[in-house]
């Protein structure tokens, strides 16, 4: 906790927010360059698929980081809720745009690979309805968040709503497994993978990638919040003075 | 200090009861949520419906006929204790396939066949290069 402590001082953050923001993101772009060059060109076909199984190199790190970023909201919720970490509200808010975005590519690139291979762009199966329904609740979140804001609200609000959207991604987790679905079961356990190696060794490249993108993102929002903040108080000063 | 510690007991809570609803909506939806029936769930009363519903399961092996109008496709669909027969009369998706997975969508006729206004393939988790796959698995496609 210690550190985490110490980058609650917003001004330690973003001395070390600075120089990460463009680490991450060329991180981010380099990893992604490989793994589209190695997704694209270098991994044989499915055989029952065939080419169109490279659509899984984006559609699955986005389906991951859709899911992921509203970990995130709700981790930082918690940290604002129990802790107060002024920090917290602001990566919150800062997690929800890319959040969304990324649980749009991840319907998007679902419904352009599901008509090659299921016959249909969109059907209403638990995994697709619960995945759409997590990118309504980010619109949801960051709607309310900006409602908050704007009325002088604490962030609280948001914060409550942040956790009760969690609820969400063991449903989208488990919908393959509970129910029957159109959406095959997951490819991907903790320790093994039914994909062949042949196939899924540019995914890794590509979920890294997409991460540091990710990371990169947040960190920039982040530090445009807290400059808006600081020239937010500013002004209140001046007008005062 | 207290305050704080009442919070977390709050979070955790509250997390505790995101979890039992997560649970909860998995567990009681499982019936309403399902996007297909199997050929062993289909009851009496599924049957005398006269509804549009999915049929779900995998393409019985050696099954698959196509009718001499070279439209119509009759095949049989199992979930390995069951078995139905459906007919469907259009294009079938490029990946149904004897021994693969198919979600019919149709109405059951009074014989308990099934005829499908629609197929869609359904395939599984299990991504390979075509070399292994002719290895591990002899997969018929309707073609060959």
């Amino acid at each position: 906790m210690p550190a985490l402590h110490a980058l609650a001082n917003p001004a330690r953050f973003l001395k070390i927010a600075r120089p990460l923001t463009a680490v991450f993101g060329w991180l981010g772009a380099a990893l992604i360059a490989i793994g589209c060059w190695a997704g694209l060109t270098q991994t044989p076909p499915d055989y029952l698929q065939g080419e169109s199984v490279r659509i899984m190199y984006v559609h699955v790190p986005a389906a991951w980081l859709g899911m992921g970023g509203w970990s995130g909201i709700a981790v930082s919720s918690i940290a604002f809720l129990v802790w107060r970490h002024p920090l917290a509200e602001i990566a919150a808010r800062a997690i929800a745009l890319p959040g969304a975005v990324f649980a749009a590519v991840c319907l998007a690139t679902g419904a352009i690979w599901g008509r090659p291979t299921w016959g249909t762009y969109w059907q209403w199966d638990g995994r697709l309805t619960s995945m759409l329904l997590l990118f309504f609740v980010y619109l949801g979140y960051i709607a309310l968040a900006r409602a908050d804001r704007e009325r002088g609200g604490d962030g609280r609000i948001a914060a409550l709503f942040g956790i009760a959207g969690t609820v969400l991604l063991p449903i989208i987790r488990y919908s393959v497994v509970w129910w029957n679905t159109l959406h095959q079961g997951a490819s991907i356990g903790l320790t093994s993978s039914t994909i062949d190696r042949s196939i899924l060794w540019p995914l890794p490249l590509m979920l890294g990638g997409f991460s540091f993108l990710f990371g990169a993102i947040v960190l920039m929002r982040m530090r445009t919040f807290l400059a808006v903040a600081k020239a937010e108080a500013r002004m209140r000063r001046r007008a005062r003075a | 200090m207290k305050a704080k510690h009442q919070r977390m007991w709050l979070v955790g809570a509250a997390l505790l009861a995101i979890a039992v609803a997560a649970l909860l909506a998995l567990s009681g939806l499982q019936g309403q949520a399902a996007f297909f029936y199997a050929p062993s769930d289909v009851t009496p009363e599924v049957l005398r419906a006269d509804r549009a519903v999915r049929l779900g399961g995998m393409v019985a092996g050696g099954s698959v006929v196509r009718a001499p109008d070279g439209v119509t496709v009759h095949f049989r669909v199992t979930d390995g204790r069951a078995t139905t027969p459906v007919s469907f009369a259009g294009i079938v998706p490029d990946l149904f396939r004897e021994g693969s997975g198919v979600v019919a969508e149709g109405r059951f006729r009074p014989d308990g066949s099934f005829v499908a206004a629609n197929l869609l393939a359904k395939h599984d988790e299990k991504y390979m290069p075509p070399e292994l796959a002719g290895k591990m698995h002899e997969t018929k496609s309707l073609e060959q």
